[in-house]
């Protein structure tokens, strides 16, 4: 993965330009449920937290669905009856692997986001809402992380770290995650704050917090978690990649990077061990973009 | 149609040996086309007639279809979103039907247009001087350097102070009333026969207003061109046009000679719209607004379009479309489509 | 000139900020900074003093700063355990990242470009959705696994590039791992340029162009796209930054020798300084690249200079 591949802001390029435009009109709901690729992807998705929160209801379908179960006697062997996917390096069932590798990714893509995202409701409700020395305080810190390419700040950052399971580097994702959504957050915040019924609510004597939780929060919250969708995406590709370089997750951490980073030297003999988890890590970022990207432009009617 | 001769001073057309009127629009039709594909029809078979030299103001509400009239002669409705019906003769060429590459080089040269809001009609990221010489190295097979000389000359004659140094600026650099006078320059660069100004003070500040109206009035005489102006200010087209055309719901309802129609109107519409524009020495209460809003081009009425707020209506209006006729007090140049056109005493 | 004037200033805070960042991270942890710089292999005690000494560890945290900043200026991005020095070890290695960014950028640029105004221009046909299959495809697959899946389908089975390694020289050894490199990017460009030619086809300006009597090929040539291009040269000037730190799996899948793979090489060896030094170099170089993009930007856009 480039560094570019796997930066938020840029998978949300299209869409931090316009946020200011975003609305929310009324029947966006009604819009999107005739959609079938927002219900696809959305099934997709659903599904695949299913399969993040209890692997077990899949992981047996074809044999003893037990990822720990190796035999090393039928190392890298491929398909076999009872084991569509065939067996990994260690002789591991891959099938069995990649159920369960579903969790340690969305995990780390939703914790990594929601933390992001609480800090950028936070401090873009701040920036936006505060004064000018506020914000332009914020503004510098963001500028600051924004000047990391994602994947280098997290391998300076991931590299002290000895070990690294799932809160860790969801941790080290946020830290680099959380400034693209600050800034939608505050350019919502500040289209609503001007906003002529936001201007007459403050003129009738509603405090700031009633104003930032009835009229502010509900405006601003929809861009960005359009954008949250994305950068769950884009998490999961960095966590890929991170493990596959080796600052990511640990064994006994069981993920899609692990696997595509352990059998990284038997590609070419046995392309299985790159294909199944490749497809499922490649499924499942499109699944997330694609959701993101419909919603947006059931939001954005810019785009039509 | 209406070869009316007694308002505007007749020249002999030039070049043309069809004798046919400079720009002859008829039952222009124009349907807006939904994403879903439905057809939306927002101009009802327009017709008009624009003589050689003379002024036309087409007047009507916002959403009464005279500005897309007005695209539509021009060709700049995409296929994709509209579709175009009737006719519209430029010297009894017909621009509807013309192939896509005649009519362009009829565009900027023979039929010139002004925009709105010259913001935005113009391109933010060049030089207006570059926009200005582009249309003439688009028509003549000019040099950069004679088209640059030019464009100067045309931004001097719009009067724009230091015009050799102000064309390497770019739009937001000047004030809107300056950016009016880029477009103008621009339309009248080839000295165009027709020069269609869409609202072009609209989005202006009065003072400014007289200025951009005063240079146009001026250009187009210096030009020989005839203007369509395109306006909902009644005052404005007052004091520019010769003939005026009143637009509502997609038709022509009433069309005279300025002081005719404004003097002694015949459609209540045009009586209305007359009796709501306040004026200097007048009191407020004197002011009566036309009840109701304009219908959407979803709801239109049957019959009249306007016979729901109309104060004379009559029993056939709920029923029958009137169609644009001659009438009194003064024919062929009066034309109006009412069924129960007001009295108009005695013609002077 | 003030607006050059307040990004540069903007550029130093947020340097400082960087940097800031990367030597609280890298040694102002709690624990042994020596240990984790080391990662998983144990120090021997003298070793572990003389890192000690070499890094100021015992001195005030304001003046290690001081004293890492001060390195930074003159070049020193540390040294390795073995005493050899980081930006030594990268100096040579240059070019092959060079190459392979630049090779890398030219596609993006020229391919993401042309596929954007195409499936403008064809909106709503077959090529435009083969266009958008394309970039979501790009987008989704990580990079390691089209550069593997491109090893090992484009060069061990089909034969028709190298498999790894730079034997064949530029541009044969380049060509696949520059694709490879491309591959996002070229997609996000597309549908940049895509989404900004559409847009800009129905601006008023566009109408008056028309209305001008311009000839389609003019209308779109000099006006949609030059104002359709601004943001993708703008992408395309940051995204220069990140290429060149951004071919670090590449380089790694593909045996190139370049400063990703020391990287590379120095992430699996856990080569501690060597890998803060080289990130920290590559981070700085994307920052002097996004302050240069700034600075062009304004340029072309002429609406930005004059806010």
């Amino acid at each position: 993965m480039t560094d570019a591949a796997l930066s938020p802001e840029k998978l949300g390029a299209q869409g931090t330009s316009t946020e200011a435009s975003y609305q929310a009109p009324q029947g966006t709901w009604h819009e999107l449920r005739r959609r079938p690729v927002f219900l696809l992807t959305g099934g997709c998705a659903l599904l695949l937290l299913l399969l993040a929160a209890a692997p077990g209801l899949f992981a047996g379908w074809f044999g003893h669905g037990d990822p720990t179960v190796c035999e090393l006697g039928h190392s890298a062997e491929g398909p076999a009856p009872g084991h569509p996917f065939g067996y990994d390096v260690q002789g591991c069932d891959l099938y069995a692997n990649v159920i369960h590798g579903a969790g340690a990714s969305l995990g780390v893509g939703l914790l990594a986001t929601g933390l992001g995202l609480a800090v950028a409701l936070v401090l873009g409700c701040l920036a936006g809402m505060a004064g000018r020395i506020v914000d332009s305080v914020i503004a510098r810190i963001t500028d600051v992380f924004l000047g990391f390419p994602f994947l280098l700040g997290a391998i300076v950052v991931l590299n002290s770290f000895t070990t690294r399971d799932v809160p860790t580097v969801a941790g080290v994702l946020a830290l680099f995650g959380w400034p693209t959504m600050t800034r939608v957050v505050r350019a919502s915040v500040r289209s609503v704050r001007e906003a002529d019924y936001v201007v007459m609510a403050r003129s009738l004597g509603a405090s700031q917090w009633f104003i930032v939780r009835r009229h502010v929060l509900p405006n601003a919250l929809t861009p960005v978690l359009v954008l949250a969708t994305i950068t769950v995406g884009g998490v999961i590709v960095a966590e890929a990649a991170l493990t596959f370089l080796g600052v990511g997750l640990q064994p006994p951490s069981i993920s899609w990077g692990l696997q595509l980073a352990g059998a990284q030297n038997s590609f070419q003999t046995h392309p299985h061990l790159l294909i199944f988890p490749g497809l499922f890590l490649s499924f499942t970022v499109f699944v997330l973009i694609t959701f993101g990207d419909t919603v947006r432009d059931a939001l954005d009617p810019r785009g039509r | 149609m209406d070869h009316t001769t007694n308002h505007t001073t007749a020249k002999a057309p030039l070049n043309d040996p069809l004798d046919a009127p400079l720009l002859d629009v008829q039952d222009l039709t124009v349907d807006v086309l939904s994403r879903s594909g439905a057809a939306q029809r927002v101009v009802h078979g327009v017709s008009f007639t624009l003589h050689e030299e003379e002024t036309l103001a087409l007047i009507g509400e916002s959403g009464s279809g005279k500005s897309i009239s007005a695209m539509a002669v021009m060709g700049l409705l995409p296929a994709t979103t509209a579709r175009v019906g009737g006719s519209a003769r430029h010297r009894g060429t017909d621009l509807l039907t013309l192939p896509e590459d005649q009519f362009r080089a009829l565009r900027g040269r023979r039929i010139a247009m002004v925009f709105q809001d010259a913001l935005s009609a113009l391109n933010p990221t060049l030089t207006v001087g570059f926009q200005i010489a582009e249309t003439i190295r688009a028509h003549e097979g000019v040099g950069r350097r004679e088209a640059r000389a030019r464009a100067v000359e045309l931004m001097a004659r719009v009067r724009i102070p230091d015009p050799a140094l102000r064309y390497r600026d770019h739009p937001h650099q000047f004030s809107g009333g300056m950016r009016q006078r880029i477009m103008i320059a621009m339309a009248v660069a080839l000295s165009p026969d027709v020069l269609i100004a869409d609202e072009p003070t609209t989005a202006l500040d009065v003072t400014v207003q007289a200025q951009i109206m005063e240079l146009l009035a001026e250009l187009r005489e210096e030009t020989g061109s005839a203007l369509l102006l395109i306006t909902h200010d009644l005052g404005l087209a007052a004091g520019t046009a010769d003939r005026v055309a009143i637009m509502y719901a997609g038709r022509i309802l009433e069309q005279a000679p300025v002081q005719e129609l404004y003097d002694r109107p015949a459609h209540p519409y045009t009586r209305g719209l007359l009796a709501a524009v306040p004026r200097l020495a007048g009191d407020t209460d004197d002011l009566t607004p036309i009840p109701g809003t304009p219908p959407g081009p979803g709801l239109l009425p049957a019959g009249c379009a306007f016979h729901p707020r109309c104060p004379d209506v009559g029993e056939r209006c709920a029923t029958q479309e009137p169609m644009l006729l001659p009438a009194l007090p003064d024919p062929p140049a009066r034309l109006v489509a009412c069924h129960y056109p007001l009295e108009v005493s005695g013609a002077r | 000139m003030t607006y050059l004037i307040r990004r540069l200033l903007e550029a130093l805070l947020v340097f400082f900020g960087i940097s800031l960042v990367i030597y609280a991270m890298t040694y102002v942890l709690p624990g042994d900074p020596i240990a984790a710089l080391a990662g998983d292999r144990p120090l021997a005690p003298s070793v572990a003093r003389a890192l000690r000494e070499q890094h100021h560890l015992d001195d005030p945290l304001l003046v290690q700063y001081g004293h890492y900043l001060a390195g930074l200026f003159h070049g020193d991005l540390g040294t390795d355990f073995s005493g050899r020095s980081v930006a030594e070890q990268m100096a040579d290695r240059w070019p092959v990242t060079l190459k392979l960014a630049l090779t890398a950028w030219g596609i993006e640029a020229v391919v993401g470009i042309g596929l954007g105004v195409l499936a403008a221009l064809r909106q709503g046909t077959w090529t435009d959705r083969t266009v958008l299959a394309f970039t979501i495809g790009a987008t989704s697959v990580p990079v390691f696994v089209l550069a593997y899946t491109a090893q090992v389908v484009l060069g061990v089975r089909l034969g028709w590039f190298p498999v790894a390694g730079n034997t064949d020289g530029w541009p044969t050894s380049y060509l696949l791992p520059a694709l490879c490199v491309a591959a996002f990017g070229l997609a996000s460009v597309s549908r940049l340029v895509r989404a900004e030619v559409i847009e800009n086809l129905r601006a008023d300006y566009v109408r008056t162009a028309v209305a001008k009597g311009l000839s389609r090929r003019r209308v779109v040539g000099v006006h949609v796209l030059r104002n359709s291009l601004i943001p993708a040269v703008t992408y395309l000037a940051i995204d220069l930054g990140y290429l060149l730190g951004g071919t670090v799996i590449i380089e790694g899948v593909f045996n190139l020798p370049g400063i990703g793979q020391l990287l590379f090489q120095a992430i699996r060896a856990h080569a501690g300084p060597t890998v803060v030094g080289v990130s920290t170099a590559l981070i700085l170089i994307f920052l002097a690249v996004s302050v240069l993009v700034d600075l062009l930007n304004s340029l072309l856009d002429p609406r930005i200079r004059h806010d």
